[in-house]
């Protein structure tokens, strides 16, 4: 196309410039009842291969648990989708149209993928408040962000999540001041507010009690249907108090995928996960 | 949900622009300071013990300038945690621009006489106005310019170093750089800003002439209400949804990223308002001192407001402030005492205020008053 046949298109009388459209996102395809396609990601770090021709597929609404041995790729599988780490060769793709690679980490959050980091990381210098506020899933620009008030709605949805984390008497603390488990539900809870499609949710229950440890497993499971939940998680016993479907990596790859029995009796998985001969 | 907890969520929200103490003691300060300058200056007669020199208000207003450049720097270090070591290129900026516009109204009552050509241009033999100094005999143009040239370039800067994600020591260093770029740039007579002798022998502003008392004691009080406007629009800025976000920036970048923000155009729009503030302070600076010249460019002058700032206490604004207006203070009275020793004063100041008051002095007087007032006061760490 020459530059005057652009120009003109440009102030032609019918084109509706891209800051007129409405932002809304593309929607998630999911027709296929499938969510996240990962086809044959290879990650390598100088010669080191952290993933090594990944593929799975994670269904729409199901609770997937991913395990693996130090090492075998679970974190950086997440890097890769959330946009933190560019990969070397595959694809991956939300729904069946939305390309996963070529978005920064702030597209992939608002395309409705939420991410809990394995260390907690919340804003240790707001107050619990405002960390689900920054959470909420609202329009993320400069002016908005500037001009925000709280509606109804979203104090009624802060409100909620506050109730289901159980922070409702702390809300006006400093995220800082927080335990390590309440700081830990603190960051699901910045997850739940924000309402995502797709939750990945990097060992949750390091570090918690096991009073804590059966909560957040009742509110993984309550949550799958609805949204998707990815779980990358060391502990078995954890595993297996929410699992229904399993994936196991090892060294960058797929080693078995099935229900916790399978993968208990899979010899594969036993002679390199549980280290039995 | 108790609906009475629900109307508490809702009210804490409504963040009150002068909630806090050091809000209210400052515009208070500046208020009392600004009336005591007027009626001292104007209305009390030179032979009285209580008149106020024509030299003591400038030197006030000169503090005042340095106040709105230190908290132009605490806006983006102390919520952002971006260390500018660069921001006195800003700052001379935002004078060259101010200084501009006072050439031109020099007129033909220069050394040389020549109705067009500013002094230093007559002397190089210039034979005319080169084309960036169109449209400064134009107040108005002048102010834009002020506000454009210093935001334009922190726009482009901010967008290059941002967008590549270069943080922490490196983007201090490339800032020294900047601005020491810059200074080289403006020693040489070619660039047309005057050489190193710069822009002086000022005349008159807007009409007025520049050495009368009213003039001294009007730009004095421009400089109290502008400090005080800016101050007021900063705590607005941070205080609303968008300071949140800045300050989760400043703790977790990686974290913000994940959660929908473009944290790059966050960290560049706060970077280009501060250079913005930075530049009018320039401008407020020039006509008081009479003078602008490359040396403002110097890194030496924006390391020395990064020390007022961590002197007066980061992340309050105010505390930049007291910070900015102590330090001078004491280097006025110090440089007349004791002129070679006030670097090394400076250099104690710093270490002394880094090893024992990280929270400078306005955090000093928040633990103390902690301490009057019991465990309950959540004022000075809400404020951190």
């Amino acid at each position: 196309m020459t530059m005057l046949e652009r120009t003109r298109e440009f102030w032609s009388r019918d084109t509706v410039w891209p800051f007129l459209l409405d932002s809304d996102l593309p929607t998630v395809n999911v027709d296929k009842e499938i969510i996240l396609y990962i086809e044959g990601l290879t990650v390598s770090f100088d010669s080191f291969k952290a993933l090594n021709d990944l593929s799975f597929y994670v269904n729409d609404g199901e609770l997937r648990c991913v395990i693996g041995a130090n090492g075998a790729g679970k974190t950086t599988f997440m890097d890769v989708i959330t946009g933190k780490t560019p990969c070397d060769s595959g694809s991956a793709y939300f729904g069946q149209t939305i390309n996963l690679l070529n978005k920064t980490e702030a597209e992939v959050a608002s395309l409705g993928i939420g991410r809990k980091f394995q260390k907690p990381s919340v804003f240790e210098a707001l107050d619990v408040y405002a960390n689900l506020e920054l959470a909420l899933k609202t329009h993320k620009g400069i002016l908005p962000t500037l001009l925000a008030t709280l509606s109804g709605e979203q104090k009624d949805r802060i409100a909620e999540v506050l109730d289901i984390i159980g922070l409702t008497q702390q809300h006006n603390l400093l995220a800082g001041a927080l335990s390590h488990g309440q700081k830990q539900w603190l960051e699901i809870g910045m997850l739940l507010v924000a309402d995502p499609r797709l939750l990945l949710v990097d060992e949750p229950v390091a570090g918690m009690t096991p009073q804590e440890t059966e909560h957040t497993a009742e509110l993984l499971t309550s949550l799958a249907g609805e949204h998707t939940v990815v779980v990358v998680e060391h502990d078995m016993e954890f595993v297996r108090s929410i699992a229904r479907h399993v994936t196991v990596l090892d060294q960058g790859s797929v080693l078995a995928e099935g229900t916790m029995d399978d993968i208990q009796n899979n010899a594969d998985v036993r002679r390199v996960y549980l280290g039995e001969a | 949900m108790s609906s009475s907890l629900m109307n508490k969520l809702g009210h804490d929200r409504q963040a009150f622009l002068l909630s806090d103490t050091g809000s209210k003691v400052f515009l208070s300060l500046l208020v009392i300071m600004s009336l005591l300058v007027i009626v001292g200056n104007l209305m009390i007669p030179e032979t009285s013990a209580l008149h106020i020199s024509t030299y003591t208000v400038t030197l006030l207003g000169k503090y005042l300038c340095f106040a709105l450049l230190a908290m132009s720097v605490d806006v983006i270090w102390g919520y952002c945690g971006i260390l500018s070591l660069g921001h006195g290129a800003f700052f001379a900026l935002g004078g060259y621009g101010m200084g501009m516009y006072l050439m031109r109204q020099i007129g033909d009552r220069g050394v040389y006489g020549d109705p067009l050509l500013p002094d230093f241009m007559v002397f190089l033999n210039w034979q005319e106005l080169p084309w960036f100094w169109y449209g400064f005999d134009q107040f108005w143009f002048a102010m834009l310019m002020i506000l454009l040239v210093p935001g334009l370039l922190a726009f482009v800067f901010g967008w290059l170093a941002f967008r590549s994600r270069v943080t922490g020591v490196y983007l201090s260093i490339m800032t020294q750089a900047l601005t020491y770029a810059l200074l080289l740039a403006f020693f040489r007579n070619e660039m047309g800003f005057g050489g190193n002798n710069g822009l002086t022998d000022f005349k008159d502003i807007v009409g007025q002439d520049l050495q009368a008392d009213s003039t001294r004691v009007s730009l004095f009080v421009i400089s109290a209400i502008v400090l005080a406007f800016a101050y007021l629009l900063s705590r607005w800025i941070l205080q609303s949804k968008f300071g949140r976000v800045i300050i989760s920036i400043r703790d977790a970048e990686a974290r913000t990223r994940f959660l929908g923000y473009r944290t790059e155009s966050y960290k560049v729009w706060l970077f280009v308002y501060s250079a913005v503030l930075a530049g009018i302070a320039g401008a407020l600076y020039v006509p008081q001192v009479g003078i602008i010249n490359p040396s403002e460019f110097a890194p030496l002058n924006s390391i020395e407001v990064v020390v007022w700032v961590a002197v007066g206490g980061r992340g309050t604004l105010y505390g930049a402030i007291a910070g900015a207006i102590l330090v001078n203070f004491a280097k006025t009275r110090f440089t007349a005492i004791f002129p070679e020793a006030w670097l090394f004063a400076l250099g104690g100041l710093f270490v002394v205020v880094t090893v024992f008051l990280p929270k400078g002095i306005v955090g000093l007087l928040a633990k103390r008053n902690k301490k009057n007032n019991g465990p309950d006061n959540k004022v000075a760490e809400a404020d951190v």
